[in-house]
């Protein structure tokens, strides 16, 4: 299957009062259609940048500097600002992390709902308000001709979010870009958002790129995984692949750093703080931060190791001639519980 | 439980928290707390958990007094600090509890450096001897895994994590024997996260602390918690130790709080059902009270709703 979306070796960079600030140093991923790709880091690991690049919104100080982003054949880096109006919002949609700032405060849900849809040039004026009433219900409002003529302020955090994706599916989009779409809500609420992403692809096909930094929700959502160090993806692979045979250490650490309902032990707390943009280190970013770095981590860029057709890793831990190092215990144990657990279940289902 | 049998350091006894606003008139009364009580004994991490808007950050506020509370006493040590606010009472309040706020941007001030900061708390109580002070800051800013050329910087010259340091340190250094945490590491990322909950479980250990640990992150309640507290719109419906309530929720908000935790395993979290709590309309709260399932572990519910549970287990 061809892929809807292909990035290539994607550079991106900001001029800063300070330098250049290297947010996106070369990364490569794509996305198949139907699929959802949920791209993994830190505040900072240059995640959400990546994707303003793909919609051409980057801030005025930030520049791709080399690479291509392909679209259906189309090398979006190379569009002029007017070239985009066919695509952002029509064909490729955006949920924002936060609800609130996302919608106009003084402008009618209602309308937001209707302009969207009236911008993408799907629905004439007529009938956009019976079509923005339909997209209401199948985002899941309850009363939605009343609801149509409310303020984003009488809207909790979970309906917002409810309206935005509305918004975002208002053009019939092939993808949709959802940036953090949990983030700011409650667990409940969170899964419930969660559950209303996976329905509403399943019914219209979409495919999707869902950034995120809870490894717990992708494990959810997640068909394939990036995981995203300092403005690189230092591991690529389906969900399984990742959370039941992690091969980078910075993995391991993301991982492990989180209490899952049977952990006992201290937490792993990775050390450190990410390093500064301005300067990234010569060899693997995380090296600074990872206990089992070698030397070479520090001096030489790792290249990307295979370990299936799917699963890629760059670590020099990967390479013949490393040592041997196992994942951190808390974290082998824990995959050892859930392998156990499903062991236990397909024993059930048989 | 060891701390059952020790006396309560905290009791909360029916405490009440109401706002109400005015509006062409009508007044409007929001209970953000409403009739809860839970003891806290020493030593021990006592969890808070709801989702927002369910009353337990007004909770915690109430309790160090930054509210007048609508009703309801509270006694820490025996000694009561609810009631009518004295000069005594604010200072018995602010030498034995502390807080660590949530967001480590807006709780710290921007033009006051970070050994201010912390020393504020030194100066108030009348430590004015500014060497004297200094001393102890670069002391507490080294056991919360900061250094001592940080103390003259300013806040907005620190990570996210290390503001929350910064603000744990502000918390300790008047040798509080209780602090309130309201949510303190939901505003931080997973990997510092982890470093933040080490160092208050390593403080716990070193000054002896009592903690109540407010957040709505499940798996960081059950990992750092010995008992916990389940809110549902100003109304405590839950309370066992978090084992138990972990493997036996009884109350429904609880079982459908517990099913919406997102796992790092693709296997179980894929093929998970999710429970959805719709409370019931108009339910007659005269109906509703408290009731033991086992020793420390107590539901609200209507007297029915108990036996159904009980056949249920």
């Amino acid at each position: 299957m061809e892929p809807i979306l292909q990035v290539k070796d994607l550079t991106v960079s900001f001029n800063a009062f300070a330098g250049t600030v290297q947010a996106v140093r070369g990364i490569s991923f794509d996305l198949n259609p139907h699929e959802t790709l949920a791209i993994v880091g830190e505040s900072g690991s240059g995640k959400s940048v990546s994707i303003k690049a793909v919609l051409g919104i980057l801030p005025k100080n930030g520049r791709i500097e080399k690479g291509e982003i392909l679209y259906k054949g189309n090398d979006l880096t190379k569009f002029k600002e007017e070239d985009f109006y066919s695509i952002r919002g029509k064909e490729i949609s955006l949920v924002f992390q936060d609800p609130l700032s996302a919608l106009n405060p003084i402008m009618k849900i209602g309308k937001q709902i209707t302009e969207a849809l009236i911008l993408s040039g799907s629905v004439e004026k007529s009938k956009a308000k019976a079509k923005a009433i339909e997209l209401m219900e199948a985002v899941g409002i309850p009363d939605p001709e009343l609801r149509f003529e409310q303020y984003p302020f009488q809207f909790s955090g979970g309906m917002r979010q409810r309206i935005v994706i509305a918004i975002a599916l208002a053009s019939d989009p092939e993808l949709l870009i959802c940036d953090e779409p949990t983030t700011a809500l409650d667990v409940t609420i969170q899964a419930k958002i969660l559950e209303l992403i996976n329905d509403l692809k399943r019914k219209k096909d979409l495919s999707i790129i869902f950034i995120t930094h809870d490894m717990g929700v992708v494990a959810n959502m997640a068909d394939r995984i990036c995981v995203m160090y300092a403005g690189r993806i230092v591991e690529y692979g389906t969900a399984r692949e990742i959370f039941y045979e992690p091969a980078h250490p910075y993995t391991w650490a993301l991982l492990s750093a989180m209490p899952d309902l049977d952990t006992k032990e201290k937490l792993f707390a990775i050390p450190g703080a990410p390093p500064n943009m301005l300067m990234p280190p010569k060899g693997d970013a995380f090296a600074a931060r990872n206990k089992y770095a070698l030397q070479l981590d520090f001096e030489e860029e790792p290249p990307y190791f295979k370990l299936s057709e799917t699963h890629y890793a760059a670590t020099w831990l990967l390479h013949p001639d490393a040592p041997k190092v196992e994942m951190p215990e808390i974290l082998r144990e824990r995959i050892a519980r859930m392998k156990e657990k499903e062991a236990k279940s397909n024993g059930r289902a048989e | 439980m060891a701390e059952q049998n020790k006396a309560p350091l905290l009791e909360v006894n029916d405490l009440s928290m109401h706002f109400t606003t005015k509006k062409r008139g009508k007044t409007n009364t929001v209970k953000a707390v409403d009739h809860v009580s839970f003891n806290i004994y020493p030593g021990e991490t006592f969890g808070m958990v709801g989702e927002s808007g369910c009353g337990k950050t007004t909770c915690g506020r109430t309790i160090i007094r930054l509210y007048d509370p609508t009703g309801g006493t509270m006694l820490y040590n025996g000694q009561e600090i609810s009631g009518k606010m004295t000069k005594e009472k604010r200072k018995f309040i602010t030498e034995n509890i502390a807080m660590v706020f949530q967001d480590p941007i807006a709780s710290l001030n921007p033009r006051m450096t970070v050994q201010e900061i912390i020393g504020e708390g030194l100066k108030v109580r009348g430590m004015s001897d500014p060497k004297e002070r200094e001393a102890l800051v670069i002391d507490m800013l080294q056991r919360v895994g900061l250094q001592a050329e940080h103390a003259t910087r300013y806040p907005h010259e620190f990570s996210g994590g290390q503001r929350q340091r910064i603000g744990i340190a502000r918390a300790l250094i008047v040798k509080p024997s209780m602090i309130i945490a309201d949510e303190p590491v939901s505003a931080l990322d997973v990997s510092v996260q982890a470093q933040v909950i080490n160092l208050l479980n390593d403080l716990k250990e070193e000054f002896g602390l009592t903690i109540m640990f407010i957040a709505h992150n499940l798996s960081v309640v059950k990992y750092f918690c010995d008992r916990i507290a389940v809110m549902y719109f100003g109304k405590l419906v839950e309370l066992a130790t978090s084992d138990e309530l972990f493997a036996n929720p009884c109350h429904p908000y609880t079982k459908a709080l517990l099913s919406a935790i997102p796992l790092p395993d693709p296997v179980s979290e894929k093929g998970r059902l999710r429970i959805t709590y719709e409370p019931p309309k108009d339910q007659d709260e005269s109906l509703l009270s408290y009731h033991t399932v086992s020793e420390g572990h107590i539901v609200y519910c209507t007297d029915e709703e108990f036996e159904a549970m009980l056949h249920k287990a």
